[in-house]
């Protein structure tokens, strides 16, 4: 099987160890990965903001740069669900004709063989679902449905791992509030929904805040440092990989992890 | 004053939020709770939907029937293209029956047509009975929400109003005693009514009836006593048979308030039986309103929001309705089914509220119709935009933005430049320069390496 790995526009920027963290497990895991270097971005921001044509010009694009690959990769729930969700109305030239787009903790529980998480990561763990991993990609069971409980990976990862507490939420999947351009058009409200979030966690006696998704996290992320909530905010990919392949992993590449000190 | 300002507005008073946020939770939990001890609730939802499809694809078929079935009870049925009409027909049965005083209930149609102001301008008196609707008409405000129109209110304010408009005691704020009175006020009201008007929630093709479903049984009330009653129903609450409300009546209460039922579901069919014969003989008419609804049914991307049964469940769940408040919104019916339909009658005044919405797509999901609810406001989105509604300033920087995205070399190169420039910045002045974001969020730290170069050093790094 081709595996591809694709780290969104944002991530690259703000987020680079996450990508690297993404990388280093599916090797660990004994996958063969190539990286995507040809393309920035799955076209989800143009889509939210309605400049559905342009959306339609970027999916086109990653649909066509991609398509040397069975599997493309993503730690990111919402680029994965605008492909999967939406891929046929962005690019219906090639309804079928596309690679498939997971995220990456579905990913690694469906694929590979991920060593045991045996350093551990002894913290208590909120994780925050992201709203595009559960209600679009299914990943988990929201709690408006009551089909039959569908796997949540990211959860299912995090419970494998020593020492880790996850915490329970009062409102376990409730909307963090980032909702790309909703963020800065509305951002009385939204701030409002990330500090309930914040809130919620705290209520929890978190330590570490997680997620699926590096949106929701710069969101969260903005508004605990504002706060100065000793909280910290780290990607499941970053959790999974200190646990997995450090100890050390995370400070080895924390020159690249955009939350050290300047 | 769009739904940012509005809500901007609402959310600035953090104890009003807090209490308006955790009220509907509880609510949207009371309806966790019905759908937990519901047998296949999701295949309920299943079913309403599949009726509601069938409904929407043969609508004249069906109120063809309808009339027919009515008109044998002795009702008779009038069709309103638009909201004009509909007040038109409404006050011209009034008025021939020389009408003064009306009470009405359970209707956000005549709301959404505006028939209150329209009749109290022609002289007639009419008197929302609905605790909730009554509270907002004496303070002059439409509902705030679909269910509970009165739900934005603490009953500190309810005191005031009643002390105010009822002669209440001064400070009085137990719900029990409040409701008393209001009820107290109501009931001449009731008796002294020359028509009642109600919404409809179901009508029945095959029988050519009709169910109103209430809690307070104003409906029943408002109906009994006066000798013309007047349902007013949107185009698209039908349904082909009586075995078809099943559904519906379970969904629909445990999915607006967590009940199993509500307390009264009334089925009327032709007018009431004359119990005296000591003057003209009771009428039935029955106002079938399409205004938009037709329209709305021709585009596909929106046709499915014409199943909605007005649950309120989709207001309940969505975290912006729940800390911005039903006013926000700016349109008849607010939340997310609102931000669907409202576009569809005014584009450009309603240009904005797809956009009230994070895209969390809990309201699709507590949907018991199934109403793809925020796929269709992402749809709206882009509809709008070609449409020529969207702020210019929006277009140019996304257009923008997709140019650089579009060509990975020069977004590279122009993101190497800004984040050498930003990383030179102190936290303050990037805070400064961060606009909205950086209001209430600190603008995050910009690293040195981008991960694709971060990528290259250490593969550099190896080979050494």
């Amino acid at each position: 099987m081709s595996i591809a790995l694709f780290v969104p526009c944002y991530v690259d920027q703000l987020k680079p160890r996450v990508g690297l963290a993404a990388l280093d497990l599916l090797r660990a895991a004994g996958l063969d990965v190539d990286v995507l270097s040809d393309v920035a971005c799955c076209g989800q921001p143009l889509l939210t903001a309605g400049e559905e044509p342009r959306a339609r010009e970027l999916a086109a694009q990653f649909v066509d740069r991609t398509r040397a690959h069975e599997t493309v990769v993503t730690p990111s729930g919402s680029c994965a669900a605008t492909l999967e969700i939406h891929g046929d109305r962005l690019v219906p030239a090639h309804p079928g004709d596309r690679s498939r787009v997971v995220e990456l903790t579905r990913f690694l529980s469906e694929n590979g063989n991920l060593p045991d998480p045996d350093n551990g990561f002894p913290a208590r763990v909120g994780l925050h679902a992201s709203c595009h991993a559960l209600r679009e990609l299914r990943q988990g069971t929201a709690s408006e449905t009551r089909t039959a409980p569908r796997p949540d990976p990211a959860a299912a990862l995090l419970a494998r791992i020593p020492e880790l507490e996850l915490i329970d939420l009062t409102r376990r999947d409730e909307c963090c509030g980032f909702g790309g351009v909703f963020s800065v058009e509305e951002e009385a409200v939204s701030t409002r929904m990330g500090l309930d979030r914040l809130a919620d966690h705290r209520r929890g006696h978190a330590e570490v805040l997680t997620s699926t998704d590096v949106s929701c996290l710069l969101h969260l992320e903005g508004l605990a440092r504002r706060q100065d909530a000793p909280l910290r905010i780290l990607h499941i990919a970053e959790i999974l990989a200190e646990a997995t392949l450090g100890p050390g992993w995370l400070e080895r590449n924390a020159d690249r992890s955009g939350d050290g000190p300047r | 004053m769009g739904h940012v300002e509005r809500a901007r507005a609402f959310v600035a008073n953090e104890d009003r939020t807090t209490w308006h946020d955790e009220a509907l939770w509880f609510v949207r939990a009371k309806r966790d709770a019905a759908a937990d001890t519901t047998p296949d609730w999701e295949a309920l939802r299943d079913e309403a939907a599949g009726i509601k499809r069938d409904v929407l694809g043969r609508l004249p078929e069906l109120w063809q029937r309808f009339e027919e079935e009515a008109t044998a009870a002795g009702a008779r049925v009038h069709w309103a293209r638009d909201a004009a009409e509909h007040n038109r027909i409404v006050h011209g049965l009034l008025a021939e029956h020389d009408v003064r005083r009306v009470v009405k209930s359970k209707s956000m149609l005549t709301e959404e047509c505006g028939l209150n102001p329209h009749l109290e301008a022609r002289g007639v008196e009419i008197i929302d009975t609905d605790l909730g609707e009554r509270i907002v008409q004496l303070r002059n405000e439409p509902p705030s929400h679909i269910i509970m129109p009165a739900i934005h209110l603490k009953r500190g304010e309810i005191g005031e109003l009643f002390h105010d408009e009822m002669g209440a005691p001064e400070g009085l704020d137990d719900p029990d005693a409040l409701t008393a009175l209001a009820r107290q006020d109501l009931r001449g009201r009731f008796l002294g009514a020359e028509a009642g008007i109600t919404g409809v929630n179901f009508a029945v093709a095959e029988t050519g009836s009709f169910v109103v479903v209430t809690n307070e049984g104003n409906a029943d009330l408002g109906t009994a006593l006066p000798r013309l009653h007047i349902a007013c129903v949107g185009l698209e609450k039908i349904v082909p048979r009586a075995s078809d409300l099943a559904p519906f009546l379970r969904l629909l209460a445990r999915s607006a308030t967590g009940q199993p039922i509500t307390t009264y579901t009334s089925h009327f069919r032709g007018p009431r039986a004359t119990e005296t014969e000591d003057g003209p003989a009771p009428e039935l008419h029955i106002v079938v309103v399409d205004n938009g609804r037709s329209r709305l049914l021709a585009e596909p991307a929106f046709q499915e929001a014409l199943a909605c049964i007005r649950c309120g469940a989709c207001l309940n769940t969505c975290p912006v309705y729940r800390r911005s408040g039903g006013h926000s919104y700016g349109s008849t019916l607010p939340g997310p089914i609102g931000s669907v339909l409202a576009p569809s009658q005014d584009p450009a005044r309603h240009a904005e509220l797809p956009h009230a919405c994070s895209l969390c797509g809990s309201c699709s999901d507590v949907c018991p119709v199934r109403v793809p609810l925020h796929h269709q406001l992402l749809t709206w989105r882009s509809h709008l935009a070609e449409a020529g509604h969207h702020p210019r300033r929006r277009r140019l920087a996304f257009r923008l933005a997709a140019g650089v995205l579009r060509n990975p070399v020069l977004f590279e190169r122009i993101t190497r430049i800004g984040r050498w420039l930003a990383r030179r910045l102190s936290q303050d002045l990037l805070d400064r320069l961060g606009g909205p974001w950086s209001r209430s969020r600190a603008m995050p730290r910009i690293p040195e390496r981008s991960f694709h170069q971060a990528l290259r050093a250490r593969e550099l790094e190896k080979g050494r």
